[in-house]
């Protein structure tokens, strides 16, 4: 593998990608110089995710994580941010946990049936390949998230859109 | 020029302003649907669902399409102008967080790898 081959200060250039897949969900990857069972942890103890999940350019801090990463266990994730007069929590349960390959999670804020996130770790020679999907659990979940007036990512973004509009008017 | 592009913005405004219409987008993001099954969907008139249809296909939001007897909605040029934008956008907080994810785990890998040399030696 040629991240092996490169010293520890020049990591092979690791990009990003996300697509959207025939249903219509994101699939985003990305490949770390490092074995699964380092990456997993970094996903998994609080103390390591929260360094890297709310990246400093986005202006957002945590203010707690707490994270049991067991099946059936839960985690809550409490961020502020300088532009919102109140913190935002984010929590949810832990479905399945399989050590070092496999993490899939519920996100409960929103109430309701919602959107459980996928992540998988695959290790080869060394580095891990990291693949993370949103999925609705059924139809009738996406149909409950829909007709309950909850916004996806998308919905986001048209809403922002709304808050963007009337600046472009004046 | 000017003044097209304000009268876009005015009925893209207006057609985002409205619940239902956001509903209507949302599920047609995510599969192309008749005004029927959207009506169903959404509880309200096949003449109710025409109006908010036609008014997200103005604002260049939504794309119709009649098959024999069947009118089909998908979404329009300016909707996936904005869902290529937020996808952008999502794909830049995922490689934000990754290049720290990045420093983080080389670290740990690092600091192990050090760590088991001493042990060795």
């Amino acid at each position: 593998m040629d991240a092996r081959k490169t010293a520890d200060k020049a990591p092979t250039k690791k990009e990003t990608s996300v697509k959207r897949n025939s249903d219509r969900e994101l699939v985003v990857t990305r490949k770390f110089n490092a074995p699964a069972r380092i990456v997993f942890d970094a996903w998994t103890k609080p103390e390591l995710l929260m360094r890297w999940w709310t990246p400093k350019s986005f202006g957002i801090s945590f203010l707690s994580c707490e994270i049991d990463a067991r099946t059936g266990g839960s985690y809550r994730f409490q961020f502020s941010h300088p532009a919102m007069e109140n913190p935002m929590t984010f929590f949810g349960k832990y479905i399945e946990v399989k050590p070092h390959s496999c993490l899939v999670w519920t996100n409960d804020e929103g109430g309701g049936e919602r959107a459980v996130t996928t992540v998988t770790f695959e290790e080869r020679d060394g580095a891990t390949l990291v693949t993370m999907r949103d999925v609705y659990p059924s139809k009738d979940a996406l149909d409950a998230a829909i007709a309950s007036g909850s916004t996806s990512g998308f919905g986001e973004a048209f809403e922002q859109l709304d808050d963007v509009l009337p600046a472009l008017k004046a | 020029m000017v003044q097209f592009q304000e009268t876009l913005l005015n009925s893209t405004f207006a057609a985002l302003s409205d619940p239902t219409r956001r509903g209507v987008l949302e599920q047609l993001w995510r599969k192309d649907a008749s005004i029927t099954e959207l009506a169903e969907k959404f509880d309200m008139t096949v003449t109710g669902m025409k109006k908010h249809v036609g008014v997200l296909e103005n604002a260049g939001l939504v794309a119709t399409e009649k098959v024999g007897r069947v009118r089909t909605c998908k979404l329009g040029l300016r909707a996936l102008a904005v869902e290529a934008a937020w996808i952008e956008k999502h794909r830049l907080l995922w490689a934000a967080r990754f290049d720290e994810l990045d420093k983080v785990v080389e670290e740990v890998d690092r600091k192990e790898k050090s760590g088991g040399r001493k042990k060795n030696g």
